[in-house]
């Protein structure tokens, strides 16, 4: 009874399976598919490499001040960083009294203790930086109804995410002439090939000399774009490093734990043949 | 096995005297895993992945449970929650990444166990009752799993919950309302994200439970083995302690290597970038991907494209699907070879890795790509041969295929010399 059950059921799925094979061919030979336009003209992101990149990479906490520094001074007049709080920037080399004086620096939401209405005042380390706009509402309503991602985890979610951002920072350009009119970017809208359809309500937002670093470092385009990709890897990872020296040692342990095993595992089984 | 050599418990220490008398748990532990087990000499490492498994599954109760302390079920505050963890909570990072790449790797060993199981023919008479709750035990982690991913509550927590629950809507008539009731909601919202919570929390204990049951029920047989022949002789077998717990703790130290260097050095190989985005009911995922561990049944569900007279395709692939599953608890009465490992049968060899074999790797890849044209057309050739390869071929190679002579003895096939018969 099963075997026949079995029988019949697998000749049913099986025979509809190759049947639907077979409408599948006709399909894509009556209807071939069509490359889109988001496919043929879209690109990968760059290949750009970070000191922290590989198993023994570590942040270069150089390289995530001038980062954020373009941050601040660019990205965070229409892009959040709700995951970070001033105290974080510490761990990218900024001392206790820096990390103040730029909280300080900055107003972040508050009630005012009299009237209960909403006010500001000046940040102190533990706050989250705040966002540049109330809500959603204000930030589409500011940005031609596009609303600016908030960053924190932006290089986690996207495939190969610091590359991307360094790509789409780079990679504005001219609207090729063979693109068709329906990719073509509308008001407001950029050419991008590195964003997902093409055309990016961002306006290209970092240029050569943009922003000036006390210590003199390259301040071009591509160097800054690096600058504020590296800074939000460590946004969206900042205990990476930390992960990396902890996986060495967990290897380490692991590869004598096992070795001796192994030994012992011989030693058992030397008198037996297996 | 309870076979007439096996060592006997003796406790030594009055202290463990006096509590075998009265709870003899270390008596209990001493037959299942000890020296008391007899098992056959002759495991490779395949047969490491049993007690890996276990392994796995403890990893996840641990890392689930602490997690669980800092996780907030809320569909405003699960996504932060996690990155609370992930920034905040001491040692937060590991517990997240181990428990995330912790749930893949439990689902490669589970896997590779499967594969053992079916390549040895372990699911055969006297060990039908292992494999059926073994299979069990595959569907609950599946459901276990899927729970789990809702959990951070991103953009493919969200969508994988409204693909996933939208099956049950396939089901004629009671299909929408039975979707509902999962949900507790018209999509997957607060009612949906605290329930599978809760679930997520029990189920890996229910698992427990059936692992008990599951190791019980290999203990009234015994342990197979890759050549399938019983065990007969003392020569053929040999205390679990101190030979395979040697054994398998070399088989976990080599899993513990590849499970941290995943975890430590490569924590988001196996995830997708879009549950790094919070979870929006307004906007839809280009492709919405399942877990890995998913694909070959995505593949299979997405197969079905063309209607069977009054039976839409989208039911005929959710049926398939969970039919994919469910014909694994028939296979011990599908297959009817007396001869169990895989090695001793030439033609189930042939059509277990030219034709299983590819035909899951094929679906797997084609679940994760987009459901067009070619993908969905290798996709309806794999699955079709998957179907026909355990409802029809190895019916039929059972009994048609002539087998190999079989070793009289496993001593006799591990030593290559026939065994002198003893009295």
């Amino acid at each position: 009874m099963v075997r026949l059950g079995a029988f019949l059921i697998g000749l049913f799925m099986a025979g509809w399976l190759m049947v639907s094979a077979g409408v599948t061919v006709f399909e894509m030979i009556t209807e071939p598919a069509v490359e889109t336009a988001e496919h043929k003209f879209h690109k990968h992101p760059k290949a750009v490499s970070f000191k922290h990149d590989g198993p023994f990479g570590k942040y270069d906490t150089a390289q995530l001040q001038r980062g954020y520094k373009v941050y601040a001074e660019v990205c965070a007049a229409c892009h959040s960083l709700n995951q970070i709080a001033f105290r974080n920037l510490a761990e990218i080399g900024y001392n206790e009294d820096e990390v103040k004086a730029i909280a300080k620096a900055a107003q972040v939401p508050s009630i005012n203790a009299d009237t209960g209405e909403p006010a500001t005042r000046p940040g102190i380390a533990t706050d989250k930086l705040p966002s540049p706009y109330a809500n959603e509402t204000a930030a589409r309503a500011a940005n031609n109804n596009a609303l600016p991602p908030d960053l924190s985890l932006m290089t986690k979610a996207r495939h190969n995410g610091p590359a991307y951002v360094y790509s789409l920072l780079t990679g504005y350009q001219k609207v090729p002439a063979d693109l068709p009119k329906e990719n073509r970017p509308g008001q407001g809208l950029h050419y991008n090939p590195y964003f997902a359809n093409l055309n990016i309500a961002m306006a290209a937002p970092l240029a050569d000399g943009q922003v000036t670093f006390d210590d003199g470092s390259k301040n071009d385009l591509k160097s800054m774009a690096k600058d504020v990709s590296a800074f939000l890897t460590w946004t969206a990872e900042p205990k990476m490093t930390q992960r990396k020296a902890t996986g060495w040692a967990a290897l380490i342990f692991l590869i004598i734990f096992t070795g001796l095993t192994f030994l012992s595992y011989r030693q058992i089984w030397a008198g037996q043949k297996h | 096995m309870s076979v007439a050599w096996a060592n006997e418990y003796k406790p030594q220490h009055p202290l463990m005297q006096w509590m075998d008398e009265r709870l003899p748990i270390p008596r209990l532990m001493y037959n299942a895993i000890g020296g008391g087990y007899e098992v056959p000499r002759n495991f490779n490492w395949f047969y490491n992945f049993g007690v890996l498994a276990g392994v796995a599954l403890m990893v996840q109760i641990i890392t689930g449970i602490v997690l669980a302390m800092h996780y907030n079920s809320s569909i405003d505050g699960a996504f932060n929650s996690v990155e609370h963890i992930m920034r905040n909570v001491n040692g937060g990072w590991f517990l997240r990444y181990a428990h995330m790449n912790g749930a893949s790797f439990f689902f490669i060993v589970v896997y590779i166990h499967i594969f053992r199981g079916l390549y040895y023919g372990s699911y055969k008479a006297p060990r039908e009752m292992v494999w059926l709750l073994g299979v069990t035990i595959f569907l609950l982690m599946m459901a276990t799993g899927f729970m789990g991913y809702v959990l951070p509550w991103g953009q493919m927590s969200f969508w994988g919950a409204q693909v996933i629950t939208g099956f049950f809507s396939a089901i004629p008539v009671v299909g929408e309302p039975l979707r509902q009731w999962i949900l507790g909601g018209f999509a997957p919202d607060q009612a949906a994200l605290t329930r599978f919570f809760s679930l997520h929390y029990l189920l890996p204990f229910v698992i427990l439970g059936v692992i008990i049951l599951h190791v019980w029920a290999l203990h009234i047989p015994g342990s197979g083995n890759p050549t399938g022949v019983p065990v007969k002789t003392k020569e053929d077998t040999l205390p679990f302690h101190p030979y395979y717990t040697s054994k398998d703790g070399v088989g976990l130290g080599v899993y513990l290597i590849a499970f941290v260097a995943v975890t430590f050095f490569a924590p988001n190989m196996l995830g997708h970038p879009d549950n790094y985005i919070v979870a929006n009911p307004l906007s839809t995922p280009a492709h919405i991907v399942p877990e890995w561990y998913y694909w070959p049944f995505y593949a299979i569900l997405r197969a079905f494209t063309v209607d069977f007279l009054f039976i839409p395709a989208k039911l005929l692939g959710v049926l398939a699907m969970f039919g994919s599953i469910a014909l694994l608890f028939f296979l011990p009465w599908l297959d009817t070879s007396p001869v169990r490992s895989g090695n001793y049968r030439p033609l189930f060899k042939k059509f277990f890795w030219f034709g299983l074999v590819p035909s899951i790797v094929i679906l797997g890849y084609c679940g994760v790509m987009p459901a067009e044209g070619i993908y969905i057309l290798m996709s309806q050739i794999a699955a079709a041969y998957y179907f026909a390869h355990f409802l029809i071929i190895l019916p039929i190679i059972s009994r048609i295929e002539k087998t190999l002579p079989l070793p009289d003895s496993i001593t006799e096939a591990v030593t290559g010399k026939p065994v002198l018969a003893v009295a």
